[in-house]
């Protein structure tokens, strides 16, 4: 099956570009008319998959962060944050809440925000290699009006 | 965007305006925690309304302030968060850690 749209976008691992990544993929989604809280919800777990690459993979250097953002027929988005920096040891702890390797200012939070705001997280990581976390949500179908 | 801080009887109100991520985080502690240590308030507020979004960088802003004023023997309000906000906020369980307050009137209290 094919994404009916997709859009693809990279930029340096900077925390000035977190606020672009999350208005990008919004800019993009907005074709399908999202609700505010579904759109909240998109750009929250975004923000969050986009810190992780910051703070974590790429911790003391600078790499680049790849967004691939999809728009299926059957009204669901899927949206791709990949980089190519440390990778993940152990996914399944880096998961849990409130476990954190990036200090007292991190909650934790990362991941259980994403599972709780969107329908589906898939962790993939190759240590030395990178990470990619995609996002999936289906947006609610509301009534187009004048049928 | 950011964040402007009111001092009144003891009370230091941090109003957080714009978006609240890792990025803009960094600067909100700063001025915060600089002025925290500076004044020793009683009492710290952290006032939400303005705030259009936040992630998971903001619970590290209120749970690292709240160490901080529970070092000096101060304590935390938490005030007026949009819901969006609150939904991140119970998610992590900090609505049970910090006072949570709504319709707290901060502006009034600027001079």
């Amino acid at each position: 099956m094919k994404p009916k749209n997709e859009m693809r976008v990279s930029f340096l691992s900077c925390s000035a570009n977190e606020g672009f990544a999350r208005a990008t993929v919004a800019a993009f989604l907005a074709q399908e008319d999202p609700t505010v809280s579904e759109l909240a919800d998109i750009k929250t777990a975004v923000s969050e998959a986009v810190t992780n690459c910051i703070v974590h993979a790429y911790r003391d250097t600078i790499g680049i962060i790849y967004i691939t953002a999809k728009l299926w027929n059957d009204g669901v988005v899927s949206i791709k944050v990949r980089d190519q920096g440390c990778g993940i040891e152990d996914v399944e702890k880096a998961m849990e809440p409130m476990y954190t390797t990036g200090g007292d200012e991190r909650a934790g939070l990362g991941f259980a925000v994403m599972q709780s705001f969107m329908d589906e997280v898939r962790v993939k990581s190759n240590p030395g290699k990178g990470t990619s976390v995609t996002l999936r949500k289906r947006l609610e179908r509301r009534p187009v009006a004048n049928g | 965007m950011g964040i402007r801080l009111i001092w009144k009887d003891g009370t230091l109100t941090g109003l957080l305006s714009g978006e609240i991520d890792h990025h803009t985080a960094k600067e909100m502690r700063e001025e915060i925690d600089g002025t925290v240590e500076k004044m020793r308030p009683e009492r710290l507020v952290l006032d939400f309304s303005e705030v259009q979004f936040m992630d998971s960088s903001g619970i590290g802003l209120i749970m690292g302030r709240y160490k901080l004023m529970q070092a000096l023997g101060g304590r935390v309000v938490v005030a007026n968060m949009p819901e969006k906000v609150e939904r991140i906020v119970s998610l992590a369980g900090l609505d049970k850690l910090a006072k949570v307050e709504r319709g707290v009137v901060s502006h009034e209290t600027e001079e």
